[in-house]
């Protein structure tokens, strides 16, 4: 087996575990979620195996079903920001105004720190699950942004493109064929990658209790909930929602890290 | 030193910090007029009171006036320093900002100075060390802390150090029944040392990645190949060659940092319930209070701006290799 056929093996893989997780969570019904009070706050078994809650609910499901969420959000998030990210670049490609009008753009967001961002967007809007996702989604374009510009730049100082524009192309036939399938790794590569910061903000935000209700199934509610149970040693209430966390986080790394081996040629053999 | 570049680059950058505080107040300001929140509702709270005192209340914020007087009077008071009162601590939003940035300032230098001087040293000996089980284990713990959320981390442990060992009380800056100024140094300390741990554990990560793959960058350089040939080996030769060329990009990348760390100062307090500005900024946005909100954006601003500033001076002025390239000129 190639190296090639193991990194698409791995990636296969990977995001058929995220999609099985959110196709999951879809038929996880409010029902399987029921109180069940004879069952309750009981440790990891075979029966619960990441335990059960202070209503009797089964952690396993709960878990599952904010990751869903989680992925969800994500997506959301990764597909929204790379969108901003692509019309600023271009934008800036436009005029000299317009490209330090877009770096000081980024320059202010960047300064600000980011769990306030989303925090200030998410009051605006009037909090709620609907606040929380478009505060996540509207926020993560800064780092794709400035990795697309300076590429941009990069590619500016090519002959070719002088010898384009000196052929009289206009500048969107330059722009479409000469810079987007330059940026397009770096595109593609930027969405999955903002995708475990989107995830871990829609997290933290829900955990402090900005959106959400308390009775919905997102990890992070699930986690400041369990902080009142910490005290009782109902350990599992946290350390299994949060451990699934992480792998979800790493799954992304992973995919992120196999995508670059295949869509980028100049590290095609290391 | 070039004190008279120096001095060009100050006066450019604190035009630059009074072009963004005004942008980032306007912005903030604009965000929360745009919000359903009602500043008298969440003043009154949980009274009830009679109509004619809302409109009392309501006249007196100017509730009902149009966005550009508001503005221009937030803006005025904001130029004489004062930022309003807080609604939920009832006091003036200055001193809470006060209090509670340097109880922040605390716990966030402390940590930034462990997780630096911890991760230069494990990326140093994973670099030194390529391909051994010391870089491997440094790689995984860098990939584990990078993924793992930092309110779970926190959540671990203060579940396994203070309620399974008892070693720590769990939260409250203050112990109970106690005032603010009475408490004792090591009181204080006591309940530092959890959160700023918890920060420490995550900046580790980042600085130790990055120090690790400069270092593997510069030893694979030609002149390192000639200092081995000149019988150079050992710690001296990653001393004179290796650190001299990471630590200053490493330091800026410290310094880089400050929006992430204060980002994590914010879950971790409020999940240790210590009384600094992240535990402050979380209540006056679950609790609409508007004041206090604005002025924690402006501030914790201000906080990332310097960070950014000393990394961008470090770079310009303290390398040897960027100056000497500018006096050429």
């Amino acid at each position: 087996m190639n190296l090639r056929t193991k990194t698409l093996l791995i990636i296969s893989l990977t995001a058929l575990i995220l999609i099985a997780i959110v196709i999951n969570s879809f038929f996880i019904e409010a029902s399987s979620l029921t109180t069940n009070f004879p069952m309750r706050n009981m440790p990891p078994s075979f029966e619960h195996i990441f335990g059960t809650d202070w209503m009797g609910r089964d952690m396993f499901t709960r878990t599952l079903k904010g990751l869903g969420l989680s992925i969800q959000v994500g997506a959301f998030a990764s597909i929204v920001s790379t969108i901003i990210a692509v019309i600023l670049t271009f934008v800036s490609r436009l005029n000299k105004y317009l490209d330090s009008f877009v770096n000081w753009l980024i320059d202010l967001f960047a300064s600000i720190p980011h769990l306030l961002v989303i925090i200030l967007v998410s009051i605006s809007l009037g909090g709620g699950l609907f606040g929380v996702i478009i505060a996540v989604g509207v926020s993560h374009w800064t780092s794709l942004t400035r990795v697309l510009r300076a590429e941009i730049k990069q590619i500016n100082t090519f002959e070719y493109i002088a010898l384009s524009k000196s052929f009289g192309k206009s500048n969107l036939w330059i722009t479409g064929k000469h810079f987007l399938p330059l940026v397009l790794t770096q595109i593609i590569l930027g969405t999955i990658l903002i995708f475990p910061h989107a995830i871990m903000h829609e997290a933290s935000v829900t955990f402090l209790g900005f959106g959400l209700s308390p009775h919905e199934p997102a990890i992070g509610i699930i986690l400041s909930e369990s902080m009142k149970y910490l005290a009782t040693g109902a350990w599992w209430l946290a350390f299994f929602p949060g451990l699934s966390l992480l792998l979800i986080i790493l799954i992304f790394d992973l995919i992120g890290d196999n995508l670059r081996k295949l869509l980028d040629p100049t590290k095609a053999h290391e | 030193m070039n004190y008279k570049s120096l001095g060009k680059f100050l006066s450019y950058k604190l035009i630059r910090l009074v072009l963004l505080l005004v942008a980032v107040s306007l912005i903030s300001f604009l965000l929360i007029d745009l919000s359903p929140i009602d500043p008298v509702k969440s003043y009154i709270g949980e009274v009830s009171v009679s109509p004619e005192q809302v409109a009392k209340l309501e006249a007196f914020w100017g509730v009902n006036e149009p966005i550009t007087t508001k503005l221009i009077n937030w803006l005025g008071n904001l130029l004489h320093g004062d930022f309003g009162t807080s609604l939920i601590y009832r006091v003036p939003v200055i001193d809470v900002i006060s209090e509670r940035f340097f109880a922040s300032l605390t716990l966030m230098f402390s940590s930034w100075l462990i997780s630096g001087v911890l991760g230069f040293v494990f990326g140093v000996l994973a670099g030194m060390h390529k391909g051994t089980w010391i870089d491997k284990a440094v790689k995984v713990y860098c990939y584990i802390l990078l993924a793992a959320p930092t309110f779970w981390i926190a959540l671990i442990l203060l579940m396994v150090f203070s309620v399974d060992l008892g070693w720590f009380p769990t939260g409250l800056g203050v112990p109970v029944g106690k005032l603010a100024e009475n408490v004792t140094f090591f009181e204080w300390l006591d309940r530092l040392i959890l959160p700023a741990i918890t920060l420490s554990l995550l900046g580790v990560a980042q600085i130790a990645m990055y120090t690790r793959d400069k270092l593997v960058n510069v030893l694979s350089d030609d002149y390192i190949l000639f200092a081995k040939a000149r019988g150079e080996n050992g710690w001296n030769l990653i001393k004179r060659h290796g650190i001299r060329n990471i630590i200053l990009p490493a330091l800026t990348l410290q310094f880089l940092s400050f929006n992430e760390l204060f980002g994590g100062a914010v879950l971790v307090e409020q999940v240790f319930s210590y009384p600094g500005i992240g535990q402050a900024a979380v209540a006056a946005g679950l609790r609409s209070d508007v004041p206090l909100l604005l002025a924690i954006v402006l501030f914790s601003t201000l906080f990332v701006f310097c960070g950014n500033a000393i990394a961008d001076a470090l770079y310009n002025f303290v390398d040897p290799r960027i100056k000497e390239g500018e006096s050429s000129e």
